[in-house]
């Protein structure tokens, strides 16, 4: 599974490591939903932790598409509220 | 395909198939695609340079207020020395407004720094992938038939174009960034043409409409801690030599309650 960091670089992980994960990003959307600063930040350092630690570096010159795409590193709260609810999404 | 199915990395995705879609068809010829992505990393480079001529004009005002700071605050002095206090209050109250929007500039010229590096790291990230393209059209060219190198050249040329969003979509992030500063610089230039840090000495009598509007800004109480700590560093109006007891960790005033060094007495 390959994973982007938006901004940084693309990673190759196991993929077993798809549910840890999925539960980190529901983890991040729930924090932005419900407006907690402090969880977000954790939830989306421990999920960029996750991809960095796991995952191998994409070299330049290999050319590969994502399997999964992550927002910038410095993303804020108030961005990832406008990211996740802005634009036409549906809350479910 | 395995992924997060998850909202927040659909989201994103989708942003990125967006920039794809708006990008050339991938089933064009080999070099017609390689020469897109060159024409799009000349983009980029125009991104970055445009990054840098906003930090340069925000550098440029920083160093013009560093100097007002310095002048308004001799003038100051010069004032409660000579015993004109409104004339030192507002020198102080400009001074106060120019070293707020001092800081606030020093913020953002710090924070284009980082937009400047990440860009720059992501170009040359998207300069290596397009040479990396280069090298592999020439052997898809020369190894694969018509079809199978179409097939090849699609996923090749879908993986650069995701290095390509992904450089514009922090390319847009660090332009929304500039356009919020350039608010910011914008008002500083405003107050620099309506006089605000001018000389204050040349300012006739009675206080004018920049005067009533520069209180509104400045913090008074600053204001006020600020002449009162003056006053103590110069000894008091009369220009007896005592220094007052309160002044903590002030500078010791010379003795003449002459000139003291410009620039101190930091609010």
């Amino acid at each position: 599974m390959i994973v982007r960091i938006s901004g940084e670089d693309q990673y190759e992980l196991p993929d077993e490591d798809a549910e840890r994960l999925g539960e980190l990003e529901a983890a991040v959307t729930a924090a932005v939903e419900e407006g907690r600063e402090s969880d977000f930040s954790e939830a989306y350092s421990a999920l960029l932790d996750l991809v960095r630690s796991d995952g191998r570096v994409v070299g330049d010159e290999e050319i590969a598409s994502s399997d999964v795409i992550l927002p910038p590193s410095d993303l804020t709260l108030e961005e990832a509220g406008m990211e996740f609810t802005g634009e036409g999404l549906i809350p479910d | 395909m395995a992924g997060l199915g998850g909202r927040m990395s659909t989201v994103v995705k989708a942003k990125v198939s967006k920039l794809l879609d708006r990008a050339e068809d991938p089933a064009e010829t080999l070099d017609y695609s390689y020469q897109k992505q060159v024409e799009q990393l000349q983009n980029v480079k125009k991104g970055i340079a445009d990054v840098v001529t906003a930090k340069k004009r925000l550098q440029m005002q920083e160093a013009t207020l560093q100097q007002s700071v310095v002048k308004l605050d001799t003038q100051a002095r010069q004032a409660l020395s000579s015993g004109q206090e409104d004339l030192a209050r507002t020198a102080l109250e400009r001074k106060n407004v120019a070293q707020t929007e001092l800081q606030s500039l020093d913020t953002q010229v710090s924070e284009l720094e980082e937009q400047q590096q990440k860009l720059t790291d992501s170009e040359q990230k998207l300069r290596a992938k397009i040479e990396s393209f280069r090298t592999k059209k020439e052997v898809i060219k020369a190894q694969y038939s018509a079809a199978e190198a179409q097939v090849r050249i699609s996923e090749a040329a879908t993986g650069v174009g995701e290095q390509m969003a992904d450089v514009g979509l922090a390319m847009q992030r660090a332009v929304d960034k500039t356009e919020n500063m350039r608010a910011r610089a914008d008002a500083v230039s405003e107050l620099e043409a309506a006089g605000t840090f001018d000389d204050v000495t040349a300012l006739g009598s009675g206080e004018d409409d920049i005067d009533r509007q520069l209180k509104q800004l400045s913090s008074q109480p600053a204001v006020d801690d600020e002449l009162a700590k003056m006053k103590s560093e110069l000894g008091t109006p009369a220009g007896a030599p005592q220094l007052s007891p309160q002044s903590e960790g002030a500078e010791p005033a010379p003795a003449d309650g002459g000139q003291a060094p410009a620039g101190g007495g930091q609010a």
